[in-house]
């Protein structure tokens, strides 16, 4: 199975992505800031992180440094509210596989999900 | 009565005064303490005015005419208040042009002209040391009564080496050369001199009013006894007015000195060359005539005593004051009233020579040497040296011939006529030097004219009849006229009757040298350089900030001559001074210009001016400068243009620093719009940002419910959150409108009068669940019993609100609710155990997005808004509302004031509806 780890510290977002994804039938993690979402990436092995860039304690951006230094296969999505030209530069320059802004469509965010995963 | 040796211990004694205040003033000076730049001292040094003359002459005049001894001081006295007007624009012409005397000035005014200079000086010399001499004699006269009780009639015989007069005129010399000649500028300013005569001039005032006192109380009982003991002898005509040619000879002697007091050498010397203050004279125009007042009170107490004491006694009225106190016995009083005349005399002689030299070094010497191309040469790298010695020279011969003078000729006549032929010689200066300073077309030409024929014409009147008397000329020139024509008699020209010879001479000299003046100034053309000095002259206030440039010059000059030129006056020291106090000035650089410029050769000329007067300026200065004549129309127009470019100039600096104002508002405006630009665009990014969060939630949950079959269970829980996020929307939606209602000023508070504790409690407690749920300690502290303010309820509450549950989302244990009164304020504490606001984002906390801004690591604040809003309705209630640490807690406080404010400020706001 899949595993799916999703960051975000807005509970109803979280809670709406994690309902998505199980249904879909992926094993899904979720995590509240960018500390938490690195201690499970060190236990859990995600093969996907659906990232939030402004969050407390450690940033998105950081977390992503953080995945393309240590675990260089696992892909990354950020999904943020910052919708200007500079951030998904940023973004993708930090080597994200993706850059979706909200809010989304779950539909779009689930199909391109599964063409990255396979 | 006293012997020889006393009389001769004083005189010196009084004279080593006069050296040590005049020494130790120069001293004092020198280190930067000047008691002579003071408005009293120099009224005190205008009474040089008064001299023997006054302190014997008046008692004597007065005892033969009565009350008309007065109008010598009634004139300047009259004149006095006009001295604002003339005095000081003389002042300030002779300060912008360096003049050293009054040669010097009608020289300078009438186009910087020798001949002129070196006239008026020769006429001074000729008028003055007449006078001069006299004062010598007062003194002799006066030493001789006090040691035999009266005039000895060989007085004239005694061989000089044996006469004490000599031997003080030859200390006075000293004194003049030692205190009047220390510097080479004539403009120089004698600071020891000055506090010596204005000593001298109190001295002898006292001295006086010590005799008057003396004759009026002890001699009499008061000034009623004198005058019914004269009555009762038929003197009264003394005291009243007296008919026939009473009033014109009262109008005649006071014009008369009120153009003495302006024109006399010494009057010159201190009133304008040792003006240190053109304001001195605003206390001048006053306290000089007090003075005058002063030193005439017991004139006519002490003539009529005199003539009631001695009666038939053939007593010289001259000598009353000295002879009174004598009579009495009161030797040690008539010492002091010696002494006093001594002073009197010493102040006039010392002045006047210090004048006299300048003017004969400057006007005379100075220019003959110069022309002289062969003394020119000899003299040319000393000239320095050479000015001084000059004018040391000049004083010694001055007092000498004074001192034989008095010796030879003077026994012939009485003190006062000499000093009237004196003051009618000088007053011949007046049509020159008052229509020079007021009337630009007066012109050289006539200026010359008329003074050599005010001259002929007082010496016709005035000197050859004391010649005649005699017996130089014949007797028959008197009365039949010269060459047997009647109607030229010396005293009476065209048959006039009815006037003193005084009288006569200065309304025949005067009115044909007024005449002379004007008419040839009417039909003259003035040359461009006298036009130029007459310009500067009659328009001295217009010009005397920018003379330098709008001299009109137009030559060449060698800078290395010029500055060699201003070596061999100045020294080497001084020059250089001069020269870097002029490159300072202008901003101009001389350093290695070949050419000096007008501005310059200007500037050296007067300085030369100061130390060799205008003429002989003119002649050094050209002697190095190649000139070219200029024509009329380009002097005008030179004037006409730098008048031009001055206001020009200020109007353009007026209108460039109207300019910069202007750009400088336009700046910082600019810089608020733009700073209030970005902060918009901030704030709506921010806002979008926030916006999106609830949105994203909205949509996510929606296209889940749309698309899936699910439990009703989770649909509910769906929609729930759907609602949910939709009213945090609406809130923030609600809390943007509301801060730019605030921010714009269009909010309005709802002020009603309310109860603040039950409004504090209200709040509270609906944050108790909050506060259980999160396990929260929650403690209320009230310190007042009862308080209605006039507040909008709900807008408090909502500050309360947001800050307990700002607390409620840091706070670890326990949160703190404590509100008291103090002074005029309500005071409301929210605190909370959490880790507090760092010290550094302080300044930011209640700034609207304030943790959004700072960027990515977000706080788990609201909406950013809460602070924002709580600060405006603070505000907006007239308190204020801030943060900081206290005993390990966090600390939001706010206030309210009880007053007015609150409803000033709705109020106003409400006029913004």
């Amino acid at each position: 199975m899949n595993k799916i780890l999703i960051v975000d510290d807005e509970p109803n977002i979280l809670l709406s992505l994690e309902f998505l994804f199980k249904k879909e039938g992926y094993k899904v993690f979720i995590a509240r800031d960018g500390e938490e979402a690195m201690d499970i990436i060190e236990e859990n092995d995600p093969e996907l992180v659906i990232l939030d860039i402004m969050m407390p304690k450690v940033d998105g951006y950081e977390v992503c440094r953080y995945l393309k230094k240590n675990h260089k296969d696992v892909k990354v999505i950020f999904l943020t509210a910052k919708s200007k030209h500079q951030d998904i530069q940023k973004g993708m320059d930090l080597g994200a596989d993706l850059y979706l802004t909200k809010p989304f469509s779950t539909k779009d965010l689930v199909n391109k999900v599964k063409t990255l995963m396979n | 009565m006293l012997s020889n040796g006393l009389i001769i211990a004083f005189t010196f004694g009084y004279m080593a005064l006069l050296f040590a205040i005049a020494y130790f003033s120069e001293k004092s000076a020198g280190k930067g303490r000047s008691f002579a730049s003071n408005p009293y001292i120099y009224s005190l040094s205008l009474a040089v005015y008064c001299t023997a003359w006054t302190f014997y002459g008046s008692v004597g005049r007065a005892a033969t005419n009565g009350l008309e001894f007065l109008t010598i001081y009634i004139g300047p006295s009259l004149f006095a208040p006009l001295w604002w007007i003339v005095m000081r624009k003389i002042i300030r012409i002779s300060k912008v042009q360096r003049i050293s005397s009054i040669a010097d000035f009608i020289s300078s005014r009438y186009g910087k002209n020798i001949t002129l200079g070196g006239l008026v000086t020769v006429f001074c010399l000729v008028g003055i040391l007449p006078y001069t001499s006299i004062q010598i004699k007062a003194i002799a006269t006066s030493f001789n009564i006090l040691q035999y009780s009266e005039t000895t009639l060989n007085l004239f015989q005694i061989p000089f080496y044996k006469d004490t007069a000599f031997y003080l005129a030859i200390a006075l010399a000293l004194f003049t050369i030692l205190f009047g000649t220390r510097d080479i500028e004539a403009t120089a300013q004698h600071e020891g001199m000055v506090m010596a005569i204005a000593f001298e001039s109190i001295f002898k005032l006292v001295a006086f009013l010590t005799v008057g006192v003396f004759v009026t109380y002890f001699i009499y009982d008061g000034f009623q006894d004198i005058f019914n003991q004269a009555d009762l002898r038929g003197l009264d005509h003394l005291f009243v007015l007296q008919g026939e040619n009473g009033v014109s000879e009262w109008f005649w002697i006071s014009v008369l000195s009120m153009m003495a007091i302006l024109f006399l050498p010494r009057q010159f010397q201190m009133s304008v060359i040792e003006n240190r203050d053109e304001k001195h004279l605003d206390k001048a125009m006053w306290l000089f005539p007090l003075y005058l007042l002063l030193i005439n009170v017991f004139v006519l107490p002490i003539a009529l005593g005199g003539i009631i004491h001695y009666q038939e006694a053939s007593v010289d009225a001259d000598t009353y004051v000295l002879a009174l106190p004598i009579s009495y016995n009161q030797g040690w009083i008539a010492l002091f009233v010696y002494l006093g005349g001594f002073s009197a005399a010493t102040s006039m002689i010392i002045v006047s020579t210090i004048a006299l030299s300048n003017m004969v070094s400057n006007n005379l010497i100075m220019p003959l040497l110069l022309v002289n191309d062969r003394l020119k040469s000899k003299y040319q790298h000393k000239l320095g040296n050479t000015v001084i010695w000059i004018r040391r020279g000049t004083i010694l011969i001055i007092i000498l011939l004074a001192y034989i003078y008095y010796k030879e000729i003077s026994s012939q006549f009485s003190i006062v006529s000499i000093g009237l032929i004196s003051f009618v010689a000088i007053a011949q200066f007046t049509p020159a030097i008052i229509g020079g300073i007021f009337w630009k077309k007066g012109a050289r030409v006539g200026a010359m004219a008329g003074i050599i024929a005010g001259f002929l014409m007082w010496f016709y009147t005035l000197v050859v009849p004391t010649i005649v008397t005699a017996g130089f000329f014949p007797e028959s020139l008197m009365e039949d006229g010269l060459f047997g024509i009647y109607a030229l008699r010396p005293q009476h020209l065209l048959g006039m009757e009815g006037l003193s010879y005084v009288s006569h001479g200065l309304f025949f000299s005067l009115t044909l040298n007024m005449f002379l003046y004007v008419f040839i100034s009417l039909f003259t053309s003035q040359s461009s350089k006298e036009h130029n000095q007459a310009v500067v002259f009659v328009d001295i206030f217009k010009y005397s900030t920018t003379l330098d440039s709008s001299i009109i010059w137009k030559g060449q000059a060698y800078l290395p001559d010029l500055k060699a030129l201003l070596f061999n006056f100045l020294g080497e020291e001084k020059a250089e001074n001069a020269l870097k106090e002029f490159s300072l000035r202008t901003g101009k650089t001389l350093g290695n210009q070949r050419y000096a410029d007008p501005e310059l050769v200007n500037y050296s000329e007067r300085l030369l001016s100061g130390i060799i007067g205008a003429a002989s300026a003119r002649i050094m200065v050209g002697s190095v400068v190649k000139e070219e004549e200029i024509s009329m129309e380009e002097v005008l127009g030179i004037l006409r243009e730098t008048q031009e470019l001055k206001s020009l100039n200020l109007e353009l600096r007026q209108k460039s620093f109207a300019l910069k104002r202007a750009t400088g508002k336009l700046q910082s405006m600019n810089e608020t719009l733009r700073l209030n630009d970005m902060l918009k665009d901030e704030f709506i990014s921010t806002v979008t940002h926030e916006m999106k969060t609830p949105i994203t939630s909205i949509r996510a949950f929606s296209e889940i419910l749309m698309d899936e079959d699910l439990p009703e269970e989770d649909k509910k829980r769906f929609l729930d959150i759907i609602i949910q996020e939709t009213n945090r929307m609406t809130r923030l939606i609600d809390q943007v409108l509301d801060l730019e209602r605030f921010d714009s000023g269009r909010q309005k508070l709802n002020l009603e009068k309310a109860d603040l504790r039950i409004l504090i409690l209200q709040s509270a407690e609906s944050m108790l669940q909050l506060f259980k749920e999160k396990e929260l300690n929650f403690e209320i502290k009230l310190g007042f019993d009862q308080l209605e303010l006039m507040v909008d309820e709900d807008r408090i509450k909502q500050v309360i609100l947001n800050l307990l549950s700002n607390a409620s989302k840091f706070a670890k244990s326990k949160v703190i609710l404590n509100s008291f009164l103090k002074e005029d304020l309500l005071i409301v504490k929210v605190k909370d155990d959490g880790k507090g606001v760092p010290e550094e984002e302080i300044p930011f906390i209640f700034d609207k997005f304030f943790q959004a801004r700072n960027q990515t690591s977000k706080k788990p604040i609201g909406s950013g808004l809460g602070l924002a809003i709580s600060k405006k309705i603070v505000e907006y209630h007239g308190g204020q509302i801030r943060v900081y640490r206290e005993d390990n807690l966090t600390c939001f406080e706010f206030n309210l004031p009880f007053h007015e404010k609150v409803r000033q400020h709705t109020e106003t706001q409400k006029t913004y509806e």
